[in-house]
């Protein structure tokens, strides 16, 4: 946070709307599908940003909501991974209805705390809930881009660790290409916990994020880890409130937080 | 550009007559209470707690303790509340201290006002607001929601109320009101927000009209 400290309001340009085109669709899981879209004028956007989508319909109604972007600031094509709520009014259309060649309305990108830039050195700690990972995946994504010609020395001065919680491995979004960027970068460790089901001889983790998974996870306080926790509101409040606990500086641990004050994950 | 375009295939919900015209455009109504912050949710001590209304400057501040702060007289409010990020939620109940009565309790201890304020919380979280936005009957410091102390996720124990804005300038965990003769951005506002937030208007980004 800046500490009660203001600044002159800045003059920014309007986030305008704009169409983009539906250039591709990946099922991540039964219930998460991945849109990738061609934005012709894309200003361009930091990791762990958002994008406002807006729905028309013939009438003219309409509604709006956020969604967190999953790709990298170095790829030209956006991508949003969308969970399908089962009484939502948009994120079925999105992930049921929308195709390939369609156009989506958005504006972006939006959002200028929950960010990071992999030319921050030290260690990165990404803690997700569900689908809380998206805005991480744009994370790991973003530091995979800009150190993919690095030397180890090099990765190791922006080690990451994610810590990702899902109910089973077939909810884990990204799972092959978490293990994919993991094999290739000793900078990097995906832990994974499962809170219902996990897979068959799983030794990792097998419950709720909670305070001792942390201290075992995370850096220790005093290597000030930048830390980005994203998840329902209660993961999140958990996991945050645990981390100041265990003496991470709250100011290096921001949170994004979805949904109402009950939930699963 | 975009007036015409319809996406294929979307119907939606529409609002039923009785929520009609209580949504301010490109809002869905929410029966839940979703939690929105950008960090750890503070726990402070009701015993070291206070709050305190500061004059322009160094001016003077006027400062009250948990137990003055709860001797003030409170008024209860029903009020629709709307986040930027789209959800709005109609109805809410606070209990809380009218910023009227801070302000009037304030100037008797010599706190000049000033046209704009700035929220400070616990945190470090800022949020600006034009005077008028916060007087006459517009603005409380809640410590009480449903008739239940308010919880810390939520802003406990006490956050601005600004109904008739964006809830980010609702500052949760609120400590101070600081009075400042030019406006200046808070934390969402130097960070791509709009300066002002009128639902009505769709001020949600920092460039909307």
């Amino acid at each position: 946070m800046n500490d009660g400290s203001v600044s002159a309001a800045p003059r920014t340009a309007a986030i305008v709307w704009q169409l983009a085109t539906v250039v591709d669709v990946i099922m991540e899981t039964p219930t998460a599908r991945t849109i990738i879209l061609d934005v012709p004028h894309w200003p361009g956007h930091r990791a762990g940003q958002h994008v406002d989508v807006r729905l028309t319909a013939e009438d003219g109604y309409q509604a709006q909501r956020s969604y967190s972007i999953a790709s990298a600031p170095q790829d030209p094509r956006i991508a949003l991974t969308i969970e399908r709520l089962d009484a939502g009014e948009v994120s079925p259309y999105l992930t049921e209805v929308l195709a390939i060649g369609d156009r989506l309305e958005l504006r972006g990108p939006i959002g200028g705390y929950f960010v990071w830039d992999a030319a921050r050195e030290g260690p990165l700690l990404l803690v997700a809930g569900g689908s809380g990972i998206v805005p991480l995946m744009a994370m790991l994504r973003h530091r995979a881009a800009a150190l993919e010609h690095a030397d180890m020395p090099a990765r190791h001065k922006v080690p990451a660790r994610l810590l990702y919680s899902s109910r089973a491995w077939d909810d884990t979004i990204y799972r092959d290409e978490l293990a994919r960027l993991m094999a290739g970068d000793d900078a990097l460790d995906v832990m994974l916990t499962f809170t219902r089901e996990p897979p068959l001889r799983w030794t990792g983790f097998r419950r709720r994020i909670d305070r001792m998974m942390l201290a075992e996870v995370a850096w220790p306080p005093a290597e000030r880890p930048h830390v980005f926790v994203c998840g329902p509101t209660p993961f999140v409040e958990v996991a945050a409130s645990a981390l100041v606990e265990l003496g991470h500086d709250p100011a290096l641990v921001k949170t994004e937080r979805f949904g109402p004050t009950g939930g699963s994950v | 550009m975009t007036e015409s375009f319809i996406s294929r295939g979307f119907r939606g919900r529409r609002q039923s007559g009785t929520t009609a015209g209580r949504l301010p455009p490109g809002q869905y109504e929410t029966r839940d209470f979703p939690v929105l912050s950008a960090g750890p949710t503070p726990r402070p001590s009701l015993a070291a707690w206070d709050f305190t209304l500061r004059g322009p400057g160094e001016a003077p501040a006027a400062r009250w303790t948990w137990s003055e702060f709860q001797a003030l007289p409170h008024e209860t409010v029903t009020r629709d509340i709307h986040c930027v990020t789209k959800w709005s939620k109609f109805d809410t109940v606070w209990e809380g201290v009218s910023v009227d009565t801070l302000l009037a309790e304030a100037k008797a201890q010599g706190v000049e006002p000033a046209p704009y304020v700035l929220a400070v919380s616990d945190g470090g979280y800022t949020t600006n607001l034009p005077l008028a936005d916060v007087t006459g009957g517009k603005a409380w410091i809640a410590a009480s929601y449903n008739g239940q102390p308010l919880a810390p996720e939520h802003g406990g124990p006490a956050r601005l109320l600004v109904p008739h804005l964006y809830f980010w300038k609702s500052a949760k965990w609120v400590r101070q009101l600081r009075m400042m003769a030019k406006d200046a951005a808070g934390f969402w506002e130097s960070l791509g927000y709009h300066n002002y937030g009128d639902p009505w208007r769709e001020q949600r980004y920092s460039g909307d009209t």
